[in-house]
């Protein structure tokens, strides 16, 4: 069971209408190392995974759908008040043909998502390691859309979006050393 | 009915979504590390104050929750706009 809040996690803000820059973030939208594509590994993982660290994958996961709106808002408002010559410039006159201004799952170069993109090996090693790997991906794009614009209120959003990256790395990389020590555990006698 | 954003609003709703902030890195941080009882007293200490704040935000700007975990006032508040993606 889910409840929604109807607030943001942090704060979504843009100084300007900038549809260039929302075909940009859409990679974080609906790309490979997206956010939903975060959100989606992790909640499928957690049924297989020791359950040491199922909270913690139940609790990113979560978190990750969060980070998914956060994203929504920022393309929204990028787009919202683009002309349809300002989404042709923007290199966004496919995406106006299929959706108009509505959101789709598709990457920057408008490559719809697939689940080909996450895995759950079942193999809980497999599985945090390729969980890490996500996070320190998705870190990268937000260092790489935050050098593509000089919005400082995009660039601000952006930024935290970059640092829980980093945060949930570090908590992946502990749940691998907790499942590591309960292995040398079990070894014992 | 409740009030169109305005300057208190963004501010009471910066305010909660601080202490959100903290309370969502106790729970991660807690995840693993669940012997930290100075993190769990902390926590616990943030979402007691968080219950207060959010019912603050929510007598001023209408129901944070939907499916019984807010109250609402006649209209039916939940559908009412802003979304967080509006403001």
């Amino acid at each position: 069971m889910w409840i929604y809040e109807k607030k943001l996690q942090y704060p979504v803000r843009v100084s300007k209408c900038d549809p260039r820059m929302a075909k940009y973030l859409i990679e974080q939208y609906g790309g490979a190392d997206g956010e939903l594509a975060a959100a989606l590994r992790y909640l499928n993982q957690r049924y297989t995974i020791p359950g040491k660290v199922i909270g913690l994958l139940n609790d990113i996961g979560t978190e990750e759908l969060a980070h998914l709106e956060m994203i929504a808002t920022m393309v929204y408002k990028l787009t919202k008040d683009a002309t349809v010559e300002q989404l042709k410039e923007a290199g966004l006159g496919d995406h106006y043909v299929d959706h108009d201004r509505a959101l789709f799952y598709h990457n920057a170069a408008g490559v719809p998502w697939t689940a080909a993109y996450i895995q759950a090996k079942g193999d809980p090693i497999a599985d945090l390691y390729e969980d890490i790997a996500a996070e320190e991906k998705a870190r990268a794009t937000y260092q790489w859309l935050i050098d593509m614009t000089d919005d400082v209120d995009l660039q601000d959003g952006l930024k935290f979006l970059r640092e829980r990256e980093i945060v949930h790395s570090l908590r992946f990389r502990e749940a691998v050393e907790i499942l590591k020590a309960e292995r040398e555990a079990q070894k014992i006698f | 009915m409740q009030k169109t954003p305005d300057e208190q609003y963004y501010k009471m709703l910066h305010e909660l979504q601080a202490v959100d902030f903290v309370l969502v890195e106790l729970n991660l941080y807690l995840d693993t590390h669940p012997q930290d009882v100075q993190a769990i007293q902390q926590y616990n200490q943030f979402a007691q104050a968080r219950a207060q704040m959010a019912a603050q935000f929510e007598a001023a700007y209408g129901p944070l929750l939907h499916f019984g975990h807010s109250y609402s006032q006649a209209p039916w508040q939940w559908i009412e706009e802003p979304w967080p993606w509006q403001v």
